[in-house]
């Protein structure tokens, strides 16, 4: 249990404030982190650095405000356990831009099931993850992504734009190789 | 694609083009077959991340022990993990009792009804089951900006949310729940003493047999369709308040 001198209204406060965003805090470093005790551990972390600095709380966006810290605290596990999830910035191989684009795919992400999107996901480098999870599960606009991650609104629509199209690469790849392993039978 | 105005098209499927720009890009739209095919497919890539049930919502077990490591003052928390004091532990042993004696008649009656009643029969159990104490609401707050952001990507549709405070129905949060085999929206408002849920879910094909308004248990209920949803508000509020109150959210 954490020594603290402050008063109660404060950890009040806090509790108000910051318990709200848990399932996003956990949404976000499980994304991230990509495993579930590691990103248990990390919110943990996360909640107590928030706590700390409870004080430098000036109001305004709490989820923001906690997610970003969550989002620190993540990057900083990554880079003293798992450091080779940081350096690829994006995928060479994904990154071929005459490839043929075959429009109307719309049946494709019908029929992708969750788990393959789950995968396909959590293989994008981590900086689209984190901004597509921000704006497609957390529901966030540009502004607030942008505060979380702490880089200019263009970067984060630049990251979006790139991270949906390597998703849906590595969906395409996914079905062509079911469909394979479907003749192959 | 090769279209150079790619970047905007992810800022106008994001809704984050001001109305001029968003108006131009849709004119720019009709005339490029690139944007046009390259917008439908992330609106269907969007459709399935957000179907696919991808939120790591935190386990309760971590709500715990973020708890516990936060200063004593704060625990145990008032309303949410308050111990039921022994007159409510009576009360509960009443209810069960009273379940036991007047379940025989109950449930023989259950089994015959329609589906619209069973749909209704579900309704006031979840009701029933959210006044238990932590489960009224996953999102607590009084603002509709929070409550309904709050659903996005947790379910496939998104449901108004209304703010009625002024007329004497506080929102007090919104939760998700499960009725019919879908997930749905509750909405949870207030009524002085009294807690009202609104069920939220898409389509808006009533029943034939469903009636407007109707009670189970001395629980009232009132339904209404509206700009493809349907609706319900459940609450132990008489019945001439809740249609107020429906009223209201209609408007």
């Amino acid at each position: 249990m954490l020594e603290d001198s402050r008063g109660s209204d404060e950890a009040r406060r806090f509790d108000q404030v910051a318990m709200p965003h848990l399932d996003a805090a956990h949404n976000l470093a499980r994304w991230l982190v990509r495993n579930a005790d590691d990103a248990e551990d990390v919110v943990q972390e996360a909640y107590l650095r928030a706590f700390k600095y409870f004080g430098g709380y000036q109001g305004g966006d709490a989820r923001a405000w906690i997610l970003k810290i969550v989002r620190n605290t993540s990057y900083s596990f990554l880079e003293k356990n798992r450091p080779a999830d940081l350096s690829v910035e994006f995928d060479e191989t994904l990154h071929t831009t005459d490839v043929a684009q075959p429009q109307g795919e719309a049946a494709l992400f019908q029929s992708a099931d969750s788990r393959m999107l789950r995968n396909a996901l959590e293989e994008l480098p981590v900086n689209f993850r984190e901004a597509l999870v921000l704006r497609e599960l957390e529901g966030m606009s540009y502004k607030e992504i942008a505060d979380v991650m702490d880089v200019p609104i263009g970067t984060v629509m630049s990251g979006l734009a790139r991270g949906r199209a390597q998703l849906r690469e590595r969906l395409l790849q996914r079905r062509e190789g079911k469909e394979q392993r479907g003749l192959r039978k | 694609v090769a279209c150079e105005n790619e970047s905007l098209l992810h800022a106008y499927l994001d809704g984050e083009l001001d109305l001029v720009r968003s108006m131009e890009f849709e004119k720019h739209l009709q005339s490029c077959h690139d944007c046009a095919g390259e917008l439908r497919d992330q609106q269907s890539m969007r459709q399935s991340l957000r179907a696919a049930n991808l939120y790591e919502p935190a386990p309760a077990s971590l709500r715990d022990r973020v708890r516990a490591m936060l200063p004593a003052e704060i625990q145990p928390k008032p309303a949410l993990i308050r111990r039921p004091s022994s007159v409510e532990w009576l009360a509960v042993a009443a209810a069960i009792l009273i379940a036991i004696f007047f379940g025989a008649k109950v449930v023989p009656n259950f089994y015959g009804q329609k589906q619209s009643d069973l749909l209704a029969q579900e309704i006031i159990a979840s009701h029933i089951r959210s006044l238990q104490p932590g489960h009224l609401y996953d999102v607590q707050s009084t603002d509709q900006h929070t409550v309904k952001p709050w659903f996005d990507g947790k379910l496939d549709f998104a449901p108004p949310v209304v703010n009625v405070a002024d007329q004497g129905f506080p929102l007090i949060g919104g939760r998700l729940d499960y009725l019919g085999n879908r997930n749905v929206a509750a909405l949870v408002y207030q009524r002085q003493k009294h807690l009202i849920n609104v069920f939220v879910w898409p389509g808006d094909s009533k029943p034939a047999t469903l009636p407007e308004s109707q009670t189970i248990q001395g629980y009232n209920m009132v339904f209404w369709w509206h700009a493809d949803m349907s609706f319900c508000a459940a609450s132990d509020l008489n019945l001439a308040e809740l249609h107020q109150f429906a009223n209201l959210l209609q408007q």
